[in-house]
């Protein structure tokens, strides 16, 4: 069991897991999203290769309607 | 005051030609079928989007604002809207060209003020060089001050965009003369960003000689918002027209008539 800290929010997170993993399980497949893990972003082409551990603090955004 | 330095052709930002000279933001729409049918109709090909948080397990099969205005379709312009530190605009920057897949043309704005929204010119001009040197294209928010345009002109910033007036205020173009002085010295493109309320504050601006007018909420709060996309889409290529054609001298105090003075039928 992980418990990260998604977007701000505590989130327990089944077994181990990797960026890709995590991305699946938000159901964010296929989404155009971006992701920093405790301040730093990681590419898409590290998402597989980028083990979460615990406590790890991850943002993950969107782009979204704005002037 | 200006010359008429620019000529007859497309609006050209970091060496891109675009045939639209009207910039619109996504913000505000009643939903996203209104968004892109106002997009549409306001002929636009850049549009400014916001980058926030993902509502984690919410709306997860629901379509999002790049699946309606997708990249191949239009010049995605991500902004740093509600940042109010250097520091958090070129992080949103980064995270968006992440997003993006390396895109690199940007819009930068450091708020000051919550209830002005007026920019934070020192971290502005902060954010603007760390951007720059870091390979982005950066389009920036600024205040109408001639001295901060041109200073981010020289950092290299590929446009400046000063406010005609608070942002979302509608108020309108509050000082053509800085702006007039603006493009007078200016090198690269000036957009008037913020504070468009109707389709004459856009034509103002490009007759004054505007490279291109970017707004959001004069449009998306408009009583009909596409049919007013399509108004400002006709003023600003009005005004262009009007900045390009040489308005007449202006005659102060005296009239002159259009017609004939010779061959009248009365004395």
């Amino acid at each position: 069991m992980l418990l990260l800290q998604i977007n701000g929010k505590p989130r327990e997170i089944a077994g181990e897991c990797n960026v890709e993993q995590l991305v699946s399980t938000l159901q964010l497949d296929g989404k155009r999203f971006a992701i920093e893990l405790n301040g730093e972003i990681v590419p898409k082409s590290r998402h597989a290769a980028t083990c979460l551990k615990n406590g790890d603090s991850l943002e993950v955004v969107i782009a979204v309607g704005g002037g | 005051m200006s010359m008429q330095k620019n000529v007859a052709g497309p609006l050209v930002i970091a060496g891109k030609s675009y045939h639209s000279r009207l910039l619109v933001g996504t913000g505000k729409y009643r939903d996203f079928t209104e968004t892109r049918a106002a997009i549409d109709a306001s002929g636009a090909e850049i549009i400014t989007v916001a980058i926030r948080r993902v509502n984690i397990g919410q709306h997860a099969g629901e379509p999002s604002l790049l699946d309606v205005l997708p990249p191949s379709q239009f010049t995605i312009l991500p902004n740093t809207a509600g940042c109010y530190t250097a520091a958090d605009a070129v992080r949103t920057l980064r995270l968006a060209r992440e997003l993006l897949d390396g895109h690199a043309l940007v819009k930068l704005e450091v708020l000051a003020d919550e209830a002005t929204l007026f920019p934070n010119m020192p971290e502005t001009l902060v954010a603007a060089r760390e951007l720059v040197a870091d390979g982005f294209q950066v389009m920036v928010y600024c205040s109408d001050d001639p001295i901060q345009a041109k200073a981010l002109e020289e950092i290299g910033c590929v446009a400046v965009m000063p406010l005609a007036s608070l942002i979302g205020s509608g108020m309108g173009i509050l000082n053509p003369w800085n702006l007039d002085i603006i493009l007078d010295r200016a090198t690269v493109p000036v957009l008037v960003d913020a504070g468009i309320g109707t389709a004459s504050d856009a034509a103002i601006a490009m007759e004054l000689g505007c490279d291109g007018v970017l707004m959001n909420t004069a449009i998306a709060k408009a009583g009909d918002p596409v049919m007013m996309a399509g108004a400002m889409k006709k003023a600003v290529e009005a005004g262009r027209e009007a900045y390009l054609a040489g308005r007449m001298p202006k005659k102060m105090y005296r009239g002159s008539p259009s017609s004939p003075t010779e061959g009248k039928i009365g004395p």
